[in-house]
């Protein structure tokens, strides 16, 4: 795997597609992808993540607009392009009847490689699967089938990853194995795009974030600036014993009451140069509530995520 | 052109032939096996011959062509159709290979494989009828260029069918119907002068006539027609595959 410098590999201009029908799946999309970043593409189902992911790697086309991949145009340089990228798609597409080996050594081929079994099973092996490699496809499970995508996906030794998806329907344990697997193809200099809808896996992973929705680019941002930007932190406040009304020296705090009147919570903005935190303690006292545990709560970019889609749908 | 892009996908290719070697090779030696056993040796045994052959020695060519047209379509149209089926086809998509690359290795593969098939008939009949080449060479171009083609156009059946049934259509209603109207078990000249003209159209007559050529040195049209009307379907084969991968239609959105 080649030393990577941080420069843009992906650059994306004006990017648009609809179909006959005229239904817009993408409209006017910019976007820079930083070499050896993880870059997580967010969105709801039918925002256009996955067609905006197949029109990089050609398999969909482009209605306007230019894809640069690593200083080559996507359509005039096909080859150079598509030589640097691995995908793996959102839908487990295999032939049943194959065998692991076998399918990752065509995945290679087709990238114009010689043969390399060692290396295939190098692969195989990181991802638990060596004990498959002569197995069909059709006597895995799930999980497995979804390892060999990634598998295929790594055969060509790519510079450039889209995982679409990748840990959809997959359980915990194996999400977690995939994240590590990610992360330790980040540290070897590969560039990651990420769609997903686990929002954790984005905070988990991603160097920066991107927010798409019906086929608008809303936001890029990095993940930490995010988070701080539009972070917002609640502290929950337990009392001894439920109140019935709220003290009026409370009021000005926009209180949520929950847990039947035993539980405060407050919104605040960490950033904020006064968090009203010890105003509101000291009031709490002065009203006579006993306090039984205090816990503050960040903001996930989950809730940050509905925030923002909800305001572009109103 | 990438020489192992072309090499992983007529290995892939041919592994699923072997893997299911009873369907792919047993199946039409039978069929064909039955063929002689019942226009050859049975009936073959009344009829006169024909431009001194005898009928069993007479259709081993039309039985090949019509063994070889048909596995070369269904095969081909078979080995992509596969992947568009079952989604895979989002690899040969994605990779960087052109349509030449692609079509090179699932028509070469089933290409081969109906040339395995056409050569094993070949070697079967020696058990049933004596069997003379006249011209050795010949034969195998012949041979060789229908494999080819009709790869090529089953290729083309592959992309344009949408489900199943659509790639059975055409194998099974219009090259079948047209390999047994081409004179596989007939000479033209047996048929009335009107139905000739009309033969005439079909293609198949050409590839079966230059075919029986190269076996017995009798034709119905002239070799050299033969030749180029395979060769014209051969090109008109590469033009619509090269149009499909241009537009990229029913492969690319």
């Amino acid at each position: 795997m080649r030393l990577l410098t941080m420069s843009d590999i992906i650059c994306i201009q004006r990017l648009s597609k609809s179909y006959a029908g005229g239904s817009n799946v993408l409209s006017d999309i910019n976007l820079n992808v930083k070499n050896g970043e993880i870059f997580a593409l967010l969105g709801p189902n039918g925002a256009g993540k996955t067609t905006l992911i197949s029109i990089i790697c050609g398999i969909v086309r482009a209605s306007a607009g230019t894809v640069m991949v690593d200083g080559h145009d996507h359509v005039k340089n096909y080859r150079k392009t598509r030589d640097l990228i691995g995908l793996v798609p959102q839908e487990i597409a295999l032939d049943s009847f194959e065998t692991v080996m076998r399918t990752c050594r065509l995945s290679r081929g087709l990238f114009g490689r010689r043969k390399d079994d060692a290396l295939i099973e190098d692969i195989l092996d990181k991802l638990s699967l060596i004990d498959k490699r002569n197995n069909q496809l059709r006597e895995l499970s799930g999980g497995m089938k979804r390892r060999v995508m990634i598998a295929k996906a790594l055969s060509h030794e790519p510079k450039i990853l889209f995982l679409d998806e990748p840990t959809a329907g997959v359980d915990v344990e194996l999400r977690k194995d995939m994240w590590k697997l990610v992360l330790a193809l980040k540290e070897r200099g590969v560039t990651i795009i990420l769609t997903t809808h686990y929002i954790e896996e984005a905070e988990a992973m991603a160097d920066r974030v991107g927010v798409i929705s019906k086929g608008r680019l809303a936001l890029v941002e990095e993940k930490e600036s995010l988070l701080r930007r539009l972070g917002k932190k609640t502290l929950r406040i337990e009392l001894q014993k439920p109140v019935n009304i709220m003290p009026t020296v409370l009021e000005p705090f926009n209180l949520d009451v929950v847990d039947n009147g035993s539980t405060f919570l407050y919104t605040y903005d960490k950033n904020a140069d006064r968090t009203g935190i010890t105003k509101l303690l000291s009031e709490l006292s002065a009203s006579g509530l006993i306090l039984k545990d205090l816990q503050t709560q960040q903001t996930s970019l989950e809730d940050i995520f509905i925030d923002m889609i909800q305001k572009e749908n109103s | 052109m990438s020489y192992y892009a072309i090499k992983a996908i007529y290995i892939y290719e041919m592994t699923r032939f072997f893997r299911t070697i009873f369907q792919s090779l047993f199946s039409p030696v039978l069929s064909t096996s039955l063929y002689f056993v019942v226009f050859g040796t049975a009936i073959g045994s009344r009829m006169q011959e024909i431009d001194g052959v005898s009928y069993g020695a007479f259709i081993v060519p039309g039985l090949i062509m019509l063994t070889v047209m048909t596995q070369a379509t269904s095969n081909a149209s078979f080995g992509i159709y596969f992947p568009k089926f079952s989604g895979t086809i989002y690899e040969l998509l994605s990779s960087p290979i052109s349509f030449v690359e692609i079509v090179s290795g699932y028509v070469g593969a089933a290409a081969t494989k109906s040339l395995m098939i056409g050569c094993i008939i070949m070697l079967t009949s020696t058990l049933f009828v004596p069997l003379q080449i006249a011209h050795p060479l010949v034969m195998l171009l012949f041979l060789c260029l229908t494999c080819f083609s009709f790869a090529l156009m089953g290729f083309i059946i592959g992309i344009w069918a949408k489900n199943f049934e659509q790639l059975q259509l055409i194998p099974l209603l219009i090259v079948t119907p047209m390999v047994f109207l081409g004179g596989s078990f007939y000479s033209i000249s047996m048929l009335p002068p009107i139905w000739q003209k009309i033969t005439l159209f079909n293609p198949v007559v050409y590839l079966i006539s230059g075919f029986r050529w190269s076996f017995f040195a009798t034709a119905d049209v002239p070799v050299g027609l033969s030749l180029i009307a395979i060769s014209a379907f051969t090109i008109l084969c590469l033009v619509i595959i090269w149009w499909i991968f241009r537009t990229g239609w029913r492969i690319r959105s």
